[in-house]
């Protein structure tokens, strides 16, 4: 029962999102230069009035707003988000198509930053003021301030032109390996450069973050009582310090996943990873903005689909947050 | 203890400082070390760093240190200023949410979890894509994407402060709302802002490096993004197009991260660091 609730206010919240998401994307297609008209009167050549007018009638673009904004909201919903200005594909297949490689890229990149930051946090908070700690405090703080592109550029760099050892772009080889496993190590290889690169920005963050949680955590007074009952450290640690230090984490990393899947667009040009992100990185060079703003809903549902995981994770965490009522 | 002595107790944020100061230096004296536009081609493509050019020259000939004087201006300007602005909005936000309360608090707060829910950096690079790229599209794009951090912590400020003594003496004398919230109030609440500000500065410099390595910086303008973003194409056999720029991002940004970190520890010991990145 609690988890239907649980489900049902998700599902509530996510429509809600996506609803106002649409709405933006009207608003932001009604501030580009131009329209649908203009675009085609240029590529036909054909830019009297009469025909801009017939096209604008025939795209529905002489009716009132709110009817428009109606229009584009059922459209949307039946997942017809329009075609690209460019290939004249529908714009939902092409996003489609290439969801599944963004998901595989952020999906790795969240789960490697949410492993090794908070391991990293905690070494550092357990260690505290000696050299372990400084190192990582340091790392985190440089790691923080580089910019992911030129992560990734120095990646290439050195683990692919110098040591040759990763693929430097692409998701497959050229010609990739026969049998199914050998397909998947050839994906992996290809993964570890642009997963590590967006990642390394996120362990940064989260081992900050879990180390001054653990930190402050530990001074609390069940901790000590813990220690008085004499459990041994190990146990103090992980059961009674991390337990509690975890949940500002994972709320955190919640809030961080619409920035993940922007660092992306970032990784995935870089790397030349055939996600969304490369999408919306030609369709920029195009200005093909329905491409665009199809990108940015496929984008806000994959950080809806992260919110998700986040706050199943946390309810996994912290079972007073299921019991609450939310 | 004068603020200046709690702030030299913290190494970093001093060393930060110092770094700080001389990439504002770069950025003052572009135009007297390197009175030209650094996009005119000064000698042969792609040299070596330590010949002709100290740090190279890029596929155009174009001269790479004055390239790295000059971006300083951008970079820090587009920082400074998209804080500013992205500050006023969420203090605005913040406080009309904390100080009213009640069915404003609740719009407030929806308006601004949408905004941190919402992909920033796709919406940023919609904007800028949509508004035409240049300095003012970036700053706004910069803004639009950053305020809501400071629109929670305005409002748990306003909160805070909202029914202490003065704040209801302020109200009981028939002082204007504008005036309580600007005068009264949002004086008190400066300080966590001032060292949110700080270091949202730093991820607005990384934001707009990025907005510009995709090709949406200011065209007539360098930038330190823009240098390594044009580089790619080159970038095995000319390392230092892309180490050189990408190295000032860094400097900056970490200087940045550490004197707000400084400011931080200098301003309020009792407040470990709640600002996100």
């Amino acid at each position: 029962m609690r988890l239907l609730l649980f489900l049902l206010g998700w599902g509530v919240k996510a429509a809600v999102v996506l609803l106002a998401i649409v709405v933006l994307n009207f608003c932001l297609v009604r501030l580009a230069p131009g329209d649908v008209a203009t675009v085609l009167a240029g590529e036909s050549g054909a830019a009297d009035p009469d025909f801009l007018a017939r096209t604008r009638a025939d795209f529905g673009l002489d009716r009132p707003l709110p009817a428009q904004l109606l229009t584009y909201v059922g459209n949307v919903l039946s997942l017809d988000l329009g075609v690209s200005y460019r290939t004249r594909r529908p714009v939902a297949e092409m996003v489609l198509e290439r969801m599944p490689a963004t998901l595989l890229l952020t999906g790795a990149a969240f789960v490697f930053a949410l492993l090794v930051g908070p391991a990293l946090g905690v070494l550092a908070s357990i260690r505290a003021r000696r050299p372990a700690d400084t190192l990582i405090t340091v790392a985190a703080l440089v790691f923080y301030a580089m910019p992911i592109f030129w992560v990734g550029l120095l990646f290439i760099l050195f683990f692919s032109v110098t040591l040759g050892w990763l693929p430097p772009f692409g998701m497959r080889s050229m010609f990739p390996p026969s049998g199914d496993l050998a397909r998947v190590l050839d994906i992996a290889r290809h993964l570890v450069l642009p997963a590590l690169t967006l990642g390394l920005f996120y362990v940064a963050i989260y081992a900050r973050l879990t180390r001054g949680a653990m930190l402050e955590t530990a001074s609390l007074d069940f901790v000590k009582t813990a220690r008085a009952k004499g459990l041994p450290e190990w146990r103090v640690v992980t059961a009674h310090i991390l337990r509690n230090a975890m949940l500002p984490i994972i709320t955190f990393a919640g809030l961080q996943a619409g920035h993940l899947v922007g660092g992306a667009i970032v990784a995935e040009t870089v790397f030349a990873w055939p996600g969304i992100g490369r999408l919306a990185f030609d369709a920029l060079l195009q200005r093909d903005y329905n491409l665009l703003l199809a990108v940015f809903l496929a984008s806000a549902v994959a950080v809806v689909l992260f919110n998700f995981a986040t706050d199943l994770l946390l309810r996994l965490a912290d079972p007073r947050i299921g019991a609450m009522s939310r | 203890m004068s603020f200046w002595q709690s702030f030299a107790r913290n190494r970093g944020g001093v060393v930060g400082l110092a770094v700080l100061v001389l990439v504002v230096l770069l950025a003052v004296t572009a135009p007297f070390l390197f009175p030209f536009d650094p996009w005119d081609t000064r000698g042969a493509p792609l040299q070596a760093p330590g010949g002709a050019f100290a740090l190279g020259s890029d596929m155009l000939g174009r001269d790479v240190l004055a390239g790295v004087f000059h971006g300083a201006r951008v970079s820090l300007f587009i920082g400074v200023l998209s804080t500013v602005i992205a500050v006023a909005i969420g203090v605005v936000v913040g406080a009309l949410a904390g100080y009213f309360g009640g069915l404003v608090d609740e719009l407030a707060m929806r308006f601004t979890e949408f905004f941190q829910t919402i992909p920033s950096f796709v919406l940023a690079v919609l904007l800028v894509a949509i508004l035409t790229p240049g300095l003012a599209s970036v700053v706004i794009a910069i803004s639009v994407v950053t305020w809501p951090p400071v629109a929670r912590l305005a409002r748990s400020e306003f909160l805070a402060l909202r029914h202490r003594e003065f704040v209801e003496a302020a109200v009981l004398s028939g002082v204007s709302h504008v005036r309580i919230i600007f005068g009264e109030i949002l004086p008190n609440a400066l300080t966590p802002l001032v060292i949110m500000g700080s270091l949202m500065v730093a991820t607005a410099i990384l934001t707009e490096s990025a907005l510009s390595f995709l090709g949406l910086g200011d065209p007539n303008r360098i930038s330190w993004g823009y240098m390594i973003g044009a580089a790619r194409a080159v970038f095995r056999q000319a390392w230092w197009l892309s180490v050189f720029p990408g190295l000032a991002i860094f400097v900056t940004v970490l200087a940045i991260n550490l004197v707000g970190e400084g400011l931080n520890d200098a301003l309020n010991p009792h407040l470990r660091r709640r600002t996100g990145p």
